[in-house]
């Protein structure tokens, strides 16, 4: 295969790995006057235009010995990373401007995005594995890039337990190897499906490994104690890329990991690892709604309801069945949306909470009346998180509780009364902080501007609720062709 | 032209969002207008019903979501039977006379209208939905003004009531959803025709179990003793429309559910539960008559007897008859106007006394002889007097019922006597005895939205009492093919 054909494979990658070698040495030659920004937003269309390229161009299949693989799978995440990140970009311009390292912003932004973009497209346990621990140093920097105390406590926050993480799930990879003798994905599928009776036990164990490494980067409950204290430390809009972006790479790699590289459906351990996905899934949405009741700091609500959340979405990668991909599609389908809503819920508190000059609930009453666009804007997000029709949280939530109870497991209907009763739990702490918005009176009635760039995205992510509310098709389509992918 | 019905009051709601700030009065005028027009409607779909022809009539439809391999087909689908026209009507009807008692509503009036018309559509996409995923959306969807409604234009603990009737709703329509789920997944359809057609016989979980998740919600909202708490808070708490809209056709959403889609889709486990049903029906009439009896808040007291005289709608629901059922229907339709009638009238007391303590009410019929009327024929036909549509749905309930349940039914009968008990003695505590010099400046309900509201129910409830047969042929109709599903499993 010539060079060029092989570009096209990893292209998206390479063309953001390009963009931050060029954003750091503009950063170098002009300093503050550099456009770093607009060259990053530059690298992530292009990347995004390699990967439409990809489909059209013929570019599907594995390549470079197996290590890489491009399908609709790969192509649906990065688009969707691509997306969250040029949004976030556009809708913190302002705030980083301010920041003292500007360039390493936009530069590490791009590495981690870029090892996303890798990491999607894995098919190989090495590549999985560098992938994953490239852009989560990119991550680690970013959570502390602010210098203030309580940024840097969350950057080392962050690394010190994603190091341990690293750690768990390279010794799960280890067992992996150890019995497929391959780091190949389709090689271990192959070999899990060969049924080897006698090595069930260790299989076991290697994939709880796997499942709690990965777990980490979900934040998925029991390894979501960082999410809290990162979301509220971190800066918002790295708070924000973090809380939609890491956790769909996260969502995408379970998803790969599992259904293609553990053999999916139908294979000895497959009830066993639905059925502990079941179980992190009930135990997230628990904990991260009981935890989020108490909370009055905006950002460790929205830090507990992420945790929520993906106890949500894991209720579709519970949902295995033969053949079918209909809990990945819900996973692909309820990431998708849940990138609009969330990015819109963060990036609207980053837009009032500078001006606001507290994270504190009781400073958002009335903001209806101070900056109406982003109120109602995070009125509808948190109507969606709710899972409020005609919020395309709502779509999202019924297709994935729809896809757990279309296996017709009793233990996948008890798993989804559990995820039903939850959301009425959440709706108390969303809706509470809704009314507070629109219908308290504000101490302070001076209006709050937001940001231009900021007022772009928000109207989009709110339009990109909305439309998926009332149209979801077209996503579903989507996400549904991009899930099959996965059946291999 | 039910899409019409569907869509208008929500467009009003928007148009009156987008009001500029300095003509926030207006709202009322929009919201009059368009709550107008969906009544309008309403009556016309009433009229031009055909009770002769079975099944769903107007119907609109169109494929929502096509996800056959995910076992996800949604679709967009409305349409009335005679079980659906005459609560449409009572919605029409009902959403303009709350707009009426609105009309002096000040604060935030363009968000407290609009709020008020989205509330009617999600009301009226659940009497008109024919797709059990669909029926689930507007049945959330209703939540969030109702929320908003109580929690900012209430009274008293405002914010308590509203988050009760939140979080006691949402739980019931949490297994509600798991229940159409597991429904939708063993039939391969969430489409109510064809769920009724081909009956389940067979799910993930036992369909016992998927009936009472259904009920769950059903009852919740009915409400039933002992999941009925939220009603009295939610309605103490409540402006006076909300209250209007909440008894007069939010609970009705309750006992519709049960008609509509518990009772013809799982008619088997329907028929097991009958015997359960009639007991919680029986404690709910005389347990919530006897609370009624002790209330000191005259608005609570109408919330309290809302409960029992739902209890009858159960009490002919579990009977499972045509008769009994046709009486569940009708007392639905009776009881939305009768306690939508005591609403109001409560709602103009409050407003020139401020105060809801009957025993701070001494004369009032001598200050207000138009409210007092009106409040002594509501309260007439609430227990049931000939001559009032209230007579017409009990006596048929109780005729329905006696024969399967005849203790349910003699406690239902003792809870008209207990009811006829607590009315008359309100009306003698609030009306009559002599007038009190507190009350001297009160002045009578003469505005002419005060009046339009008033007149427009009494004029139904008459007309319905004189001449039922309005409300009979389409409720009949609609109530045969349910009727004989049931009577087929026995």
């Amino acid at each position: 295969m010539s060079t060029l054909a092989t570009a096209l494979y990893i292209g998206p990658a390479l063309l953001l790995y390009a963009g931050a070698g060029l954003v750091l040495l503009a950063d170098l030659v002009q300093g503050r006057r550099a456009p770093v920004g607009l060259l990053s937003l530059l690298a992530l269309l292009l990347a995004a235009c390699a990967a439409v390229l990809q489909i059209g161009a013929g570019a599907d299949g594995p390549i470079l010995h197996g290590a890489i693989v491009v399908d609709r799978f790969s192509v649906f995440f990065t688009l969707l990373l691509t997306a969250v990140t040029a949004a976030v970009i556009v809708a913190t311009s302002e705030w980083a401007a301010r920041v003292e390292d500007r360039g390493e912003f936009y530069g590490l932004l791009l590495v981690a995005v870029g090892s996303m973009v890798l990491l999607v497209q894995a098919n190989d346990l090495i590549t999985l594995f560098v992938a994953l621990e490239t852009t989560s140093l990119a991550q680690f920097i970013l959570a502390g890039i602010a210098r203030s105390d309580r940024s840097s406590e969350a950057g080392l926050k962050y690394l010190l337990s994603g190091a341990v993480a690293a750690a768990v799930l390279l010794y799960g990879f280890a067992f992996l190897f150890g019995m497929a003798g391959t780091t190949s994905l389709p090689g271990i599928a192959e070999f899990v499906r060969s049924g080897p009776e006698g090595l069930r036990l260790p299989l076991i164990m290697a994939f709880v490994f796997v499942a709690a490494g990965i777990g980490f980067k979900m934040a998925i409950f029991p390894f979501h104690a960082w999410v809290p204290d990162v979301y509220q430390g971190a800066p918002t809009p790295v708070a924000a890329f973090l809380s939609v972006a890491s956790k769909a790479a996260g969502f995408a790699i379970v998803l790969r990991l599992f259904y293609a590289g553990l053999g999916g459906a139908s294979t000895l351990i497959t009830e066993d690892w639905a059925k502990l996905f079941a179980v992190f899934a009930a135990l997230s949405m628990l904990f991260g709604n009981l935890g989020a009741l108490v909370q009055t700091d905006v950002k460790r609500i929205l830090g507990y309801s992420s945790i929520a959340q993906a106890g949500n979405i894991a209720v579709g990668v519970a949902a295995v069945a033969a053949e079918s991909t209909i809990g990945p599609s819900g996973v692909l389908f309820f990431l998708g949306t849940y990138a609009a809503t969330n990015l819109g819920a963060f990036l609207a508190v980053n837009a009032v909470s500078a001006r606001l000059g507290s994270d504190d609930i009781a400073a958002y009453a009335g903001l209806l009346r101070r900056a109406p666009m982003t109120a109602v804007v995070l009125s509808l997000c948190l109507a969606s998180l709710t899972g409020l029709p005609p919020t395309a949280g709502f779509i999202a939530k019924v297709y994935v509780f729809n896809s757990a109870i279309q296996t017709a497991q009793p233990w996948l209907v008890a798993l989804v009364a559990i995820a039903v009763l939850n959301t009425a739990i959440s709706a108390f702490y969303y809706l509470r902080w809704v009314r507070t918005m629109i219908l308290d009176e504000p101490q302070d009635a001076t209006p709050i501007e937001t940001p231009g760039g900021a007022q772009a995205v928000l109207l989009i992510a709110s339009a990109g609720v909305l439309f998926f509310g009332l149209w979801p098709a077209p996503l579903i389509a989507a996400a549904q062709r991009a899930a099959a992918a996965l059946l291999v | 032209m039910l899409t019409l019905f569907l869509l208008l009051p929500a467009a009003g709601a928007l148009l009156a969002l987008f009001l500029p700030k300095h003509r926030d009065q207006d709202a009322k005028w929009i919201a009059l207008l368009f709550a107008g027009a969906a009544f309008a409607v309403s009556i016309a779909v009433f009229a031009l019903f055909d009770a002769a022809h079975e099944g769903y009539q107007f119907v609109d439809r169109f494929q929502w979501i096509a996800a056959e391999t995910a076992g996800f087909s949604i679709m967009y689908a409305v349409g009335v039977d005679g079980l659906s026209a005459p609560l449409v009507l009572l919605l029409g009807l009902l959403s303009v006379v709350s707009v009426l008692v609105s009309w002096r509503i000040e604060a935030h009036a363009k968000q407290y209208f609009a709020w008020l018309l989205l509330m009617e559509s999600a009301v009226a996409g659940v009497f008109l939905s024919l797709d059990l995923i669909q029926f689930f959306l507007f049945w959330e969807l209703e939540l969030l003004p109702m929320f908003m409604l109580i929690s900012q234009w209430g009274s008293g603990r405002r914010l308590y009531s509203a988050t009760k009737f939140l979080l006691y709703t949402l739980a019931g329509s949490a297994f509600m959803l798991v229940g159409f789920l597991v429904l939708g997944a063993a039939a391969g359809t969430f489409d109510m025709a064809e769920l009724v057609e081909t009956p389940v016989t067979e799910a993930a979980v036992p369909l016992t179990l998927v009936f009472w998740a259904i009920m769950l919600a059903f009852l919740v909202k009915l409400p039933v003793f002992p999941l009925h708490t939220w009603l009295p808070d939610a309605h103490t708490d409540a402006p006076t429309a909300v209250s209007v809209m909440l008894a007069g056709v939010l609970l009705k959403m309750g006992g519709y559910g049960i008609i509509r889609i518990a009772l013809p889709i799982l008619p088997q486990q329907a028929r097991d539960a009958s015997l359960m049903l009639a007991t919680l029906a029986g404690f709910s009439i005389l347990w919530g008559a006897v609370i009624t009896l002790r209330q000191t808040d005259l608005k609570r007291l109408v919330a309290y007897s809302s409960v029992s005289h739902m209890g009858y709608v159960l009490l002919g629901v579990s009977a499972m008859g045509p008769l009994a059922l046709s009486g569940a229907a009708m007392q639905m339709f009776t009881h939305g106007t009768i306690t939508g009638l005591l609403f109001v009238v409560v709602g103009l007391i409050y407003d020139r006394t401020h105060t809801r303590e009957i025993a701070e009410m001494s004369g009032l019929m001598h200050r207000m002889p138009l409210v007092g009327t009106v409040f002594v024929v509501a309260g007439l036909a609430s227990l049931g007097m000939p001559g009032t549509s209230g007579f017409v749905a009990e006596l048929t309930t109780f005729l329905g019922s006696f024969a399967a349940h005849p203790v349910a039914t003699a406690a239902g009968i003792f809870g008209v006597v207990l009811s006829a008990g607590y009315i008359l003695w309100t009306v003698q505590r609030v009306l009559h005895g002599p007038p009190s010099e507190r009350w001297r400046d009160l002045t009578d309900a003469t505005a002419w939205w005060e009046v339009t509201a008033m007149a427009s129910l009494v004029i139904v409830i008459f007309a319905v009492g004189i001449y039922p047969a309005l409300l009979t042929h389409a409720v009949e109709a609609g109530i045969a093919p349910i009727a004989h599903i049931l009577e087929g499993v026995s």
